[in-house]
């Protein structure tokens, strides 16, 4: 019973990491109407950014912060200078480009951190805790903390500020938020701010507890996220931390238990991507949008 | 010098004209109604003003020419409750009015407009945390209403409040408007199909057809046209 409580916590610790990612996509996914491919990737180039801080020097948690305030200046470039032009196509159109978006970054990832194996500095203690006979890593509990730190500021801007309503309002019904004086296409850029800050603290989260990383870090994990918001349903950030730490849960029970199945991880998210797309495609908590006239 | 002013405006859906040549004012502390039947481009008129259609000619707003983008006219003061009523069903009522008010900084004077605003709509206390799509047709109309008086706004543009709703329930928002616009000394263009209820709340009127206008005047004399009376008034 300890071992399955110890499973389950670094199972909670795993599923955080895929909650914030899949978040991001939520986040984006509601106001543009379109799932960013290159979110694991824009997560990836953070983590680097974060480790080329540090290796100048930087203390850590400065680098931590300087790292998220950087991606969010990116993210909301990438949103005004890339997104933007193409925002009048189709979906397709808008998600080719995300796809591209996501070489495009890999490349220039390899490109300026010469595709080397890197280690990030791990934030938290190597220290391990006995509760009632359950272990538990201080990295874990770091990670769960950081992970719900964040997801209730999250929480607090969209429901507690004025900018918070803006941005929901502009998602949900961006001609009537124009007439309010919403600045709705800002609002979009402002998403996509906080999706690259959210998938940077992912990144800076999951790199340390790999041993090391290159610029194929983030692309099982955007796998994960990618299920943990399609179980959670795409439009729902509840089902997304729902849905990320349930996937985390599962996925470390059964791959401690049986042998094969953790090189199997990959594969068994993917399933439950297409499973759930074809039998319940809103997710748990996503609703199916029914109109009233 | 009226506070809006429309000189010889045009728009355009594509390549339908929907505007020749609109021309027509509203001024400080009036009630100005837009009459006329479907297509004559009466809602056009409005998206003219607000800017969510193309359109060209002169619009000026207290006499500055008025911006193209909806989000800047809003912050000038103009308040657009559309067509389909722009609610945001999946937020709740408090949140709804919250919105209206965006473009406010007054803490204060949102609470205090909230409060005179139960005065006529009481209901919207003990919705205020429901889902504004669960709302009636004539709550969610009146609820548009209320975001655009929360903006405190000096012109609200109302599309066809009376839409789809029972009598009663029009000539109580019609009460309402004209009651807001007069206590916070505030003016209003209104496209209405119902010319009689629109009319009686009024000061001045315009007929629109096919995207001109064909007559216009006071309310009385508007009610005294014959042709007016007998296609809009229907005696």
């Amino acid at each position: 019973m300890a071992d399955v409580l110890q499973q389950v916590v670094s199972g909670i610790a795993s599923g955080g990491v895929y909650a914030l990612l899949a978040l991001a996509l939520v986040l984006i996914y509601r106001s543009t109407g379109v799932v960013n491919f290159a979110q694991g990737e824009m997560a990836m180039f953070s983590t680097f950014v974060c480790w080329e801080l540090l290796d100048r020097g930087l203390p850590y948690w400065v680098a931590f912060f300087l790292t998220l305030a950087i991606s969010f200046v990116g993210g909301v470039l990438i949103e005004r200078l890339v997104i933007h032009t193409v925002s009048r196509s189709q979906a397709l159109t808008v998600v080719t480009v995300t796809i591209g978006l996501l070489i495009l970054l890999n490349g220039a990832a390899a490109w300026i951190w010469k595709g080397e194996q890197r280690t990030l500095e791990n934030p938290f203690p190597s220290d391990t805790f006995d509760v009632g006979g359950v272990v538990i890593a201080a990295q874990d509990l770091g990670i769960i903390g950081v992970s719900l730190a964040i997801v209730l500021v999250l929480w607090a801007f969209f429901q507690r500020t004025r900018v918070g309503l803006a941005l929901r309002a502009a998602a949900l019904n961006p001609a009537s938020s124009r007439l309010h004086g919403v600045r709705v296409s800002w609002m979009l850029a402002l998403g996509w701010g906080l999706a690259a800050v959210l998938g940077a603290v992912a990144g800076i989260l999951v790199a340390p507890t790999q041993g090391s990383f290159d610029q194929n870090l983030m692309l099982p994990v955007l796998i994960f996220a990618f299920a943990a918001a399609v179980l959670g349903g795409l439009d729902s950030p509840i089902g997304a931390v729902v849905g990320g730490v349930v996937l985390g849960v599962v996925l470390n029970l059964v791959g401690a238990y049986i042998d094969f199945f953790a090189d199997l991880r990959l594969p068994a998210a993917l399933l439950l991507i297409l499973g759930i797309l074809l039998l319940r495609p809103n997710g748990l908590f996503g609703r199916s949008v029914v109109k009233r006239v | 010098m009226p506070l809006l002013e429309l000189e010889d405006v045009e728009a355009r859906y594509g390549a339908v004209q929907a505007l020749h040549g609109i021309t027509l004012d509203v001024g400080e502390r009036q009630v100005v109604s837009v009459l006329g039947a479907n297509g004559a481009g009466k809602t056009t008129t409005l998206r003219a003003i607000s800017g969510t259609v193309r359109r060209s000619g002169g619009l000026r707003f207290d006499g500055k020419t008025l911006p193209r983008s909806p989000e800047a006219v809003a912050r000038l003061g103009i308040a657009h409750v559309p067509e389909g009523r722009g609610t945001f069903a999946e937020l709740s009522v408090d949140e709804n009015l919250k919105l209206g008010a965006y473009t406010r900084r007054d803490r204060s004077g949102y609470a205090s407009d909230y409060e005179e605003l139960l005065k006529h709509f009481p209901w919207l206390a003990e919705r205020r945390d429901q889902q504004a799509g669960t709302l009636s047709g004539g709550e969610q109309q009146m609820l548009a209403l209320a975001r655009a008086f929360m903006a405190r706004p000096r012109l609200i543009l109302v599309d066809e409040p009376s839409l789809g709703l029972a009598p009663l329930i029009v000539k109580q928002l019609f009460d309402v408007l004209r009651a807001w616009i007069d206590e916070h000394g505030m003016s209003a263009l209104v496209v209405e199909q119902n010319a009689n209820v629109a009319l009686e709340h009024s000061e001045r009127g315009y007929v629109l057809e096919v995207g001109r206008v064909a007559v216009e005047g006071t309310a009385d004399e508007l009610r005294g046209n014959e042709s007016v009376r007998r296609s809009y008034l229907g005696y």
